[in-house]
């Protein structure tokens, strides 16, 4: 058994014209995450605490696409969704559609411990979540000026298609978005267009979790995100591991060469014995990750 | 290499006392839809059509939990919800929390042939079921005496009652519908001579679940998957088959393990919780299977070289 690792992701697909100075916030914000899930780890939390805390972390800070900071729907509106899995018993929650809850990711959280369900959306969630008693917060509170210019600029192009889609419950964390960033339908997009926030930890008695977060896209391209679901993406790399022996990079470079197709993504991953992986097809992925031994890294390019 | 088609109507605790009237209804239904499917493939039509041709019948039949006949919400409402996916393309589409749309699996295939999207759920999926013209009932349509019966009674036990669970049994009780009282998911696969593979899947969801619950059948890889090695169709506890990916991981055990479309079937169902999984899957190849780990399970079978086989019991057939 090897000790504890912790994975982090702000997104697949960015900007290769990001402005230094928000690069910098970036990777500050990624490195903040990860020494919050370190020195949880090292006080003996457990796997699904440490990823919650960290996905926590993330949809309060307005830098990345979920939580506060999410990209905004056509009626310049948030909703948002977010999944976790406790990797021992493969309890999993996921929730779709919120609009008031402040960490999406604690209400996919009660969903897996005190519902019947793994999925609950909509109204029938947020019912969930009064009920729950779960910090909820104005819509207004999720909206950043960044987004409100974001939708400006893609209103003025006529190109929004609005966002009903709901995402994959229970997965591993991976996340997906936008080939090319410069472009986004078309425009010219120089702030985060990433989609996704994740974290996936091992803890040191070997316990796998894995949390992701997100305010969709606010625009539809393609679909990158439904390249990851066509994929089943994160059970490949599992099923990679299980069924074929691959080590966890083999596995996790398995499925971004053969699983994706055209779509563009990326992925982060930890296995059981202590090691940590990522593997992107797009421009960039904002990652950190860091293991017991030392190793701690965080960056956006290749 | 030939055709074949599976098809069920749910697994679950399906009780061998079962009253013959009420299983009689069911088999009909099965050995029609059945016929139907086999008359399409026969006529060369596609897997695709096929799987919703037959899905679509399952839905209009009011005994099985899907379309009308679903079984609703705690708030006594209907959410129904399918997936059709297409095995050499990986195509596919997904709804939610369908309301008023007649046939969701119809609407599913919308969702993957016109919309960028795979997945559409609740007010969003009604606003793109009248935008595409679908046909749309009065959410009444769907609501069964039995079903209104079948929430009263779970609602007096406190619980969400799983695909096929007994009723509950009390001396000054009359049963409503003893031993048909849930009914489950219903689904399809099927192939054709030249190895297309199709799958579909409509639900109901639970008696009594909550409002918003998303179960397994939507879920691409869990109750829903078909590639090019196989389609595959389950149904039982949604959340045990969204947790076990079920239907992907017969799919990944053939094109991993190299194992074949039964022992790929037979290692997923075995290994996942005594109770909970059933599937029916067919290969490239023209093979079929239908294991199951519950009490039971309506299901039904037909390969081009004329074998035929319908069961609810497990041990009633090669599986």
């Amino acid at each position: 058994m090897g000790g504890w690792a912790i994975a982090v992701h702000g997104g697949a697909g960015v900007d290769p014209n990001l402005p230094q100075e928000r690069q910098e916030e970036a990777k500050q914000l990624l490195t903040r995450c990860l020494n919050l899930g370190i020195s949880s780890l090292r006080s003996s939390s457990s796997a699904i605490d440490v990823v919650e805390l960290v996905v926590r972390e993330l949809e309060s800070d307005p830098l990345f696409n979920s939580g506060r900071g999410s990209a905004l729907t056509e009626n310049g509106t948030v909703e948002m969704e977010a999944s976790i899995m406790d990797g021992s018993g493969r309890r999993c929650g996921a929730v779709s559609g919120i609009t008031t809850v402040k960490n999406p990711i604690s209400l996919a959280r009660l969903v897996m411990e005190k519902s019947p369900h793994s999925y609950l959306a909509f109204s029938g969630a947020e019912a969930f979540a009064k009920q729950q008693g779960v910090e909820t917060v104005d819509n207004n509170y999720f909206i950043t000026e960044d987004n409100i210019g974001m939708l400006k600029l893609a209103k003025e192009a006529n190109s929004i298609m609005f966002d009903y889609r709901i995402p994959l419950a229970g997965s591993e964390s991976c996340s997906a978005v936008v080939e090319s960033p410069i472009q986004m339908n078309g425009l010219p997009i120089s702030v985060y267009a990433p989609e996704t926030v994740g974290c996936v930890v091992v803890d040191s008695e070997g316990r796998c979790a894995a949390a992701t977060s997100t305010g969709g896209l606010m625009n539809k391209m393609t679909g990158e995100g439904e390249a990851i679901i066509r994929g089943t993406l994160a059970r490949d790399v599992a099923a990679l591991m299980e069924y074929k022996g691959l080590n966890l990079q083999e596995a996790v470079d398995y499925v971004i060469k053969k699983r994706l197709d055209n779509g563009k993504a990326g992925l982060i991953a930890v296995s059981n014995n202590g090691e940590v992986a990522y593997g992107f097809n797009s421009v960039g992925m904002f990652r950190g990750c860091a293991t017991e031994d030392g190793f701690m890294d965080v960056s956006i390019w290749e | 290499m030939g055709w074949a088609i599976a098809l069920h109507g749910g697994a679950g605790d399906i009780p061998r006392s079962l009253p013959l009237e009420r299983r009689e209804t069911r088999e009909a239904a099965i050995r029609h839809c059945l016929q139907i499917g086999v008359d399409a493939l026969k006529a060369h039509r596609s897997p695709l059509d096929v799987v919703e041709v037959v899905v679509r019948e399952l839905e209009n039949h009011p005994h099985f939990n899907a379309g009308r006949g679903s079984v609703l919400t705690s708030n006594g409402t209907v959410e129904m919800e399918a997936c059709i996916m297409d095995g050499n393309t990986k195509r596919c589409g997904a709804v939610s929390g369908l309301i008023t749309v007649k046939n969701p699996i119809s609407l599913a295939r919308l969702v993957m042939e016109k919309t960028p999207h795979i997945y559409l759920g609740f007010d969003g999926a009604e606003a793109f079921a009248r935008e595409q013209g679908v046909e749309m009932v009065d959410s009444t349509h769907f609501i069964t005496p039995e079903n209104i019966e079948r929430l009263k009674q779970a609602k007096k036990a406190n619980r969400v009652q799983l695909d096929y669970t007994q009723p509950i049994k009390k001396v000054d009780e009359i049963p409503v519908s003893d031993g048909d009282s849930q009914i489950g998911t219903v689904g399809c696969v099927a192939v054709d001579g030249h190895g297309n593979l199709a799958t579909a899947t409509s639900t109901g969801g639970f008696v009594n679940k909550m409002v918003g619950r998303i179960g397994d059948t939507p879920i691409v890889g869990a109750g829903t998957y078909a590639n090019n090695f196989c389609a595959v169709s389950a149904t039982g506890k949604g959340e045990a088959i969204i947790r076990g990916t079920i239907a992907r991981d017969v799919a990944a055990l053939m094109e991993y393990k190299g194992l074949s479309l039964k022992d790929a079937a037979k290692y997923v169902v075995e290994g996942a919780p005594s109770g909970t999984t059933g599937l029916i899957a067919v290969s490239a190849k023209g093979e079929v299977t239908m294991p199951l780990n519950t009490s039971g399970m309506y299901r039904a079978c037909a390969t081009e070289d004329g074998y035929t086989e319908m069961a609810i019991w497990p041990g009633e057939t090669c599986d």
